[in-house]
């Protein structure tokens, strides 16, 4: 995987982990792969919608010790 | 890309929860690439007052309104248990446990996410609020900018 950026936006709530994940993800090309960190549990389904819906790739997720990571690669 | 989606809000009320609310949702569609537009009006001009006190001439009947009402976004209160202005102290605190962003933040946030900010110049007028008093960075407009911009929206929200 083409991890080019990484997001820490553990314990911040909502809209911050959404909002960071869209910022970091406009700085990258095409192709390219985001890795976010976040205990925002809100965001196992936010940053599922928001990917699905703004085109990009939710190309994995895991959840560990309370921290998920989500790998989304940019449209 | 195709043409941007668009998201409308009305910030009618005054109250802090209400205000977060409306700005969560703010900064969330424009998360989503929207093009988003907040229509300040009646108490929900209060969000955007200054904090500070700005000399500016006044009749008597605007100076008690300018007294009476929260000047800017911390100072709003809770539309549900306020108890006299220590429901917004204990809000505040349970918000830094958990991390939640201060409106004060969201609003600094939505402006630098592109978020447009507009208070209505009939209520701002009706108020006797003055631009001056008013955070820099927001347009004055009316009803018939608000439904252009509702007219194309995706979301119209009225809070």
């Amino acid at each position: 995987m083409n991890v080019v950026k990484t997001v820490d936006a553990k314990g911040l709530s909502c809209p911050m982990s959404l909002v960071k994940t869209k910022k970091a993800i406009d700085e990258l090309t095409s192709g390219q792969v985001l890795e976010v960190h976040t205990t925002d549990k809100g965001a196992k389904n936010d940053l599922a919608a928001w990917a699905k819906v703004s085109g990009h790739k939710l190309v994995d997720m895991k959840e560990e010790n309370g921290v998920l990571t989500f790998w989304i690669e940019k449209a | 890309m195709t043409e941007k989606k668009r998201t409308t809000i009305i910030l009618f009320s005054g109250d802090y929860d209400k205000a977060m609310a409306a700005y969560i949702i703010a900064n969330g569609a424009a998360a989503y690439d929207h093009e988003v537009t907040i229509f300040h009006t009646f108490w929900g001009l209060n969000a955007l007052r200054k904090e500070e006190q700005v000399p500016v001439q006044k009749g008597f009947l605007e100076k008690m309104f300018a007294k009476m009402m929260p000047r800017g976004a911390d100072k709003l209160g809770l539309s549900r248990m306020h108890f006299a202005g220590i429901g917004p102290k204990l809000i505040k605190q349970v918000m830094k446990k958990h991390n939640a962003m201060p409106l004060p933040q969201l609003i600094d946030m939505a402006k630098e996410q592109g978020v447009k900010l507009v208070a209505c110049q009939m209520t701002v007028d009706l108020l006797g609020l003055k631009q001056e008093e008013l955070i820099d960075g927001i347009e004055f407009a009316g009803v018939a900018a608000y439904l252009a911009d509702a007219s194309e929206g995706n979301v119209n929200l009225f809070i």
